[in-house]
């Protein structure tokens, strides 16, 4: 396919790895923010073929990671009552509650529905007009902008029974709660190459500036990757922190301005609860006052729910950089996809459920075993 | 979640006075809303997101970086001689 294949060519890719260890004269620590980015490098490999002394670190840029433990079973509360079809996009399904999961929820006669985009809610609600549709509205900046019409067309054309459960998360303020963490490892950053589609990357330069980090907004093919991890590791060997662009052929410093511009109209900024990590403040979205008629957490009114994570996770310390998922006692033993413990275990795009998906327990075991039997033979 | 895929707009038509497309990656062909990149025509490639193109290809752009990739591809061919001076002149490229 056009502007994806010629991305993932292995001869391109060794000429960049090439060139990575040209440049490379000390160890440096850099964090790829978003999910996607994450994925693609274990998929394909990727940090296996760069040098030694150059670590990524994988970041919290998966929402359906950090979406918080309570605002799971606010949707789950909402989604087993009788009068509401729950729309969520397919990633939220698996992810579970205190109580099960949307897939034990709809078992038990919730009416679920995966949908391929927040529109499909309208001919939903249109098609059900004594239902309740309430749409599980999650994502990063990425997905704000088709979030946004929804609830927009909702309001606009009088679709009364639509509602957005609303847990939107923004990249920034994260990166800036990694930075200013005392035990903070990341030395620069590969930014989020979809979010900055939307946002451009001007809210990047004061974060590179104020702590000096290089941060390179990057794309998702392997080429991308590599060429980002090159372009942030020359600005680190040459002492520079600045904000650029690798992927240039998708997006620019402003961004998409007609989609910056409903978001705006359709969201407010505030305080988010980030799974795994706590409350970071203006840290996320919630819908503006207008539309409280469409605000599902109004109308339902769930309760706070309190809801406790396993004191073994780690998945905090992963999100922010500090320890890799095959240093968890529990990675692949008590905890895997299908029973996750923790906010990186729970989406495909988390770091704990990629290492996992291409085989990383099995090698995480071995060297276990070898501990063992090396503690066993002294 | 943030996976984003380009494709090529093949239609575009108004439904529900919103603007959308046909938009066709590989052998599959979607619907997606052109609301945020309103000046796209057929033809063109755009970056869709839970049925929502965020983003118009920026062929030029794409054949720059191109450009830049080929160059870096000549400035490692430069270096190569001092592998081959490590290997003993055997060379390590892909000269051969």
């Amino acid at each position: 396919m056009k502007y994806l294949d010629e991305y993932r060519d292995g001869t391109v890719a060794s000429k960049l790895v090439e060139e990575i260890r040209r440049v490379q004269t000390k160890p440096w620590v850099i964090m790829e923010v978003c999910g996607g980015q994450t994925h693609s490098i274990v998929k394909n490999g990727i940090d296996y073929l760069l040098p030694e002394g150059v670590e990524l670190v994988h970041g919290p840029g998966c929402p359906v990671c950090v979406t918080p433990l309570e605002m799971i079973d606010k949707a789950h509360a909402i989604a087993r009552r009788p009068e509401v079809i729950f729309c969520s996009f397919g990633d939220m399904l698996r992810v579970p509650g205190s109580n099960g999961d949307l897939f034990s929820v709809k078992s038990q006669g919730g009416d679920v529905r995966v949908i391929y985009s927040p529109l499909d809610c309208l001919k939903i609600a249109r098609a059900n007009p004594d239902k309740q549709v309430v749409f599980f509205a999650i994502g990063f900046e990425t997905t704000a902008p088709a979030n946004a019409m929804l609830a927009w067309r909702a309001k606009n054309d009088g679709v009364k029974n639509v509602s957005l459960l609303v847990s939107h998360v923004l990249v920034p303020p994260s990166i800036a709660a990694i930075l200013q963490s005392p035990q903070n490892r990341v030395q620069g950053f590969l930014g989020p190459g979809h979010v900055c589609a939307v946002m451009g990357y001007r809210e990047y330069e004061p974060l590179s500036a104020r702590f000096k980090v290089p941060i390179v907004i990057t794309g998702f093919e392997p080429i991308d990757i590599l060429h980002g991890v090159l372009m942030t590791i020359l600005q680190l060997e040459e002492g520079r922190a600045e904000v650029e662009n690798e992927y240039s052929r998708i997006l620019d410093r402003a961004g998409n301005r007609p989609a910056q511009q409903l978001v705006a109209n359709v969201f407010e900024i505030g305080d988010r609860k980030w799974r795994g990590v706590g409350t970071i403040p203006k840290s996320g979205y919630k819908l503006r006052w207008e539309f409280r008629d469409h605000d599902a957490e109004k109308l339902f009114n769930v309760k706070e729910i309190d809801t406790r994570e396993p004191e073994i996770c780690i998945s905090g310390q992963i999100l922010r950089g500090l320890k890799k998922p095959h240093d968890c006692p529990a990675f692949g033993r008590e905890c895997d996809p299908q029973h996750p413990l923790g906010a990186t275990m729970v989406s495909a795009e988390g770091a704990c459920a990629a290492y996992y998906a291409y085989g990383r327990h099995l090698q995480a075991e071995k060297e276990r075993e070898q501990l063992v039997s090396i503690g066993g033979g002294a | 979640m943030c996976l984003a895929i380009p494709g090529k707009v093949v239609e575009t038509f108004n439904a529900n006075s919103m603007l959308m497309a046909r938009v066709q990656f590989g052998g599959v062909v979607r619907d997606a809303c052109l609301e945020y990149v309103p000046e796209t025509c057929v033809g063109d490639y755009v970056l869709v997101h839970v049925g929502f193109a965020i983003s118009r290809v920026n062929e030029e752009e794409a054949q720059r970086t191109y450009a830049a990739l080929a160059e870096l591809d000549q400035l490692t061919e430069l270096n190569t001689p001092e592998a081959e001076d490590v290997a003993g002149g055997v060379s390590l490229g892909s000269g051969l």
